[in-house]
């Protein structure tokens, strides 16, 4: 175990020197003059020329680089230009916080509704149940997430009382009023995915010898099928959620747009269009470094599970 | 598709001998017996049909602005059968325009993601050795990027992406799948006895490689690139619906919704529409890419 760990932790870090290099680039090529962004139109040549190297804009590419890898390593992910040079950090972690709660939010609706409408596929094969829940778990995977945040948005919001759009964190309960939807829509794909999976691991179980004793010696079908087959069921199903995560702090950039909550996605985008370079550099730097760690937690949490995995 | 035949069953290949069938058109029998597998080809080359003929089945031109019908609801007005925009364009007209953009980025960047994903993990499978270990490095960097957050910021500089741009950044960031599994391909079928064979009787690793491997990897190719069209289509509208993707005014699915977004209360028309599209044809492709997949190998299945 020890070896594939540090083979995994190895891996990493030719990624994010990699994600730096293309954010860098990028950003470094970028139209927009972040000295004029700071000093305003007014500004006379002279002026911004001092401005662009008091910001270590005039030197070459390289040297830019390493300063900016330099004080990555210290934790320092610059200034956005357009906030009137507000700390990049500090942005980063005001609207991940919010991104972050609503793939937690996602998460759990995908855990809870999948694993529900899977056990009762599972548990009456080929009934209305069934084929019910397989055709929404079909139109889980194929809606994309803008277009289901749109209709929930339209036809469901208003119905029951729900914001259609914006984030209210006055109060713990306001903040999963504004986030409900955003995870449903956000969750839908695991949510489809999570419901094949334990539909047909539940099935392959349930046809075991285990469950046919437990069974006869006279268990309620209740307690068969929770407490025997379904934590039988569990270890692929966590697998698959795991896996999922990565997908779904994607899925949360085009999710915030939607339902305009002030996530770290909605902020990238915004950046984009404002010019911004370091907020784009630092912002798409931070959600990659997040949605590396979680895949390798996943694949070290499988790993541990699976010795197999190890030696592949 | 002339020769799937490693990745068919033996009884399939017996059959075949028996019948005077190639394991290709026994593939193929096989998956018209599935009716979501028709029903996905059925909608798939719907889809391909109405692209092609975008310009003579349109009713109007994608980009007619009409100050006299702007924001007309579906079936208002006799000549705009789905309503009209904020601009008062023909949203039947902009749908099936759409239908041409989303094909051929689908097909396009598909096309480079194939090519990149042949060539890297042929190479790879083939020669082995130290070539393979770079390679394999460089497959598992790609997989691990956030590819809509990488493919956003390289949007975002060019200021107004062409579609050749968006091609290449999509295929560019999706080829890692293909790689893995030509890859894993080659490395079994080199060791076989027409390879073996082949190369006793001279031929260079240029001619074994793409004349003798690469016919045999058709089948799981064929496969994949009909899912990962599904995927492209699907990524093209996020990148659009973020402003990054199509440009106006080449109407986009995406670009389309984003742009029904601020009269999504009183027009939900216009996102209904544009949205619907992109679930009917990524549920096609989706289902006939299962179909050729059960057809072709059942043991791609997951």
């Amino acid at each position: 175990m020890g070896a594939y760990v540090l083979r995994r932790l190895m891996l990493v870090v030719p990624v994010l020197l990699l994600v730096s290099l293309i954010v860098f680039t990028l950003s470094y090529h970028m139209p927009g003059d972040p000295a004029r962004l700071l000093m305003g139109q007014a500004a006379d040549e002279e002026t911004l020329a001092l401005k662009r190297a008091e910001l270590g804009l005039d030197r070459p590419f390289g040297v830019q680089y390493v300063s900016y890898l330099g004080k990555l390593a210290r934790g320092d992910l610059g200034k956005s230009y357009a906030k009137k040079g507000k700390g990049v950090g500090e942005i980063v972690r005001e609207s991940f916080a919010v991104t972050l709660r609503l793939a937690v939010l996602a998460t759990l609706v995908s855990i809870v509704f999948g694993i529900a409408a899977g056990v009762a596929a599972a548990v009456k094969p080929y009934s209305w149940v069934d084929y019910g829940s397989m055709l929404l778990a079909l139109l889980g995977v194929s809606l994309p997430v803008f277009y289901l945040g749109f209709l929930l948005i339209v036809f469901v919001a208003r119905n029951v009382g729900l914001r259609t759009a914006g984030f209210d964190d006055a109060t713990l309960w306001s903040q999963f009023a504004s986030l409900l939807l955003p995870a449903i829509a956000l969750g839908a794909l695991s949510t489809a995915i999570v419901a094949r999976l334990t539909r047909s691991t539940m099935l392959e179980i349930l046809g075991q010898d285990f469950v046919r004793t437990a069974r006869a010696k006279g268990l309620a079908e209740r307690a068969v099928v929770l407490r025997h087959a379904l934590r039988n069921a569990a270890i692929p199903i966590v697998t698959v959620v795991g896996a999922n995560l990565g997908g779904l702090l994607m899925g949360a950039v085009l999710t915030e747009t939607v339902f305009s909550l002030p996530g770290l996605g909605r902020e990238i985008v915004n950046a984009i269009f404002q010019r911004d370079r370091e907020l784009i550099a630092g912002g798409v730097l931070f959600m990659s470094l997040i949605f590396v760690a979680v895949n390798l937690a996943v694949d070290l949490t499988y790993a541990w599970f699976d010795p197999r995995v190890r030696y592949e | 598709m002339s020769g799937s035949s490693a990745t068919v069953g033996r009884d399939a290949l017996a059959g075949a001998a028996r019948e005077g069938r190639s394991p290709t058109a026994l593939a193929f029998r096989r998956m018209f017996r599935s009716q979501t597998a028709v029903a996905g080809l059925g909608i798939t080359v719907a889809l391909v049909v109405t692209g092609l003929l975008a310009p003579w089945l349109a009713p109007n031109e994608y980009w007619r602005i009409s100050r006299e019908a702007v924001m007309q609801a579906p079936g208002a007005h006799p000549a705009h059968v789905l309503g009209t925009d904020e601009l008062g364009r023909d949203v039947l007209s902009r749908l099936l325009y759409g239908a041409r953009i989303s094909l051929l980025l689908g097909v396009g960047a598909t096309g480079v993601a194939v090519v990149v994903g042949v060539v890297l993990g042929a190479v790879s499978g083939y020669l082995g050795g130290w070539v393979d270990m770079l390679l394999q490095r460089v497959t598992d960097t790609f997989m691990a990027l956030p590819t809509l957050l990488v493919a956003i910021a390289v949007t975002a500089i060019v200021e107004r992406p062409t579609l050749t741009t968006l091609f290449l950044v999509m295929g560019f960031l999706s080829w890692t799948t293909v790689a893995r599994v030509v890859r894993g391909q080659v490395l079994a079928l080199r060791e076989n006895d027409y390879a073996v064979a082949a190369r006793s009787l001279g031929a260079g690793d240029g001619r074994i490689l793409f004349g003798h491997l690469l016919p045999n990897c058709v089948g799981p190719i064929v496969v994949l690139g009909t899912l990962l069209v599904a995927s492209m289509i699907l990524f093209e509208a996020g990148l659009s619906f973020l402003g990054l993707g199509v440009q106006p005014p080449y109407p986009s699915w995406g670009r389309m919704l984003l742009d029904a977004k601020p009269f999504m209360e009183e027009s939900p028309w216009l996102m209904v529409y544009p949205g619907a599209a992109i679930v009917l044809t990524v549920l096609g492709l989706n289902f006939f890419g299962d179909g050729l997949r059960d057809a072709f190998d059942p043991r791609m299945k997951v």
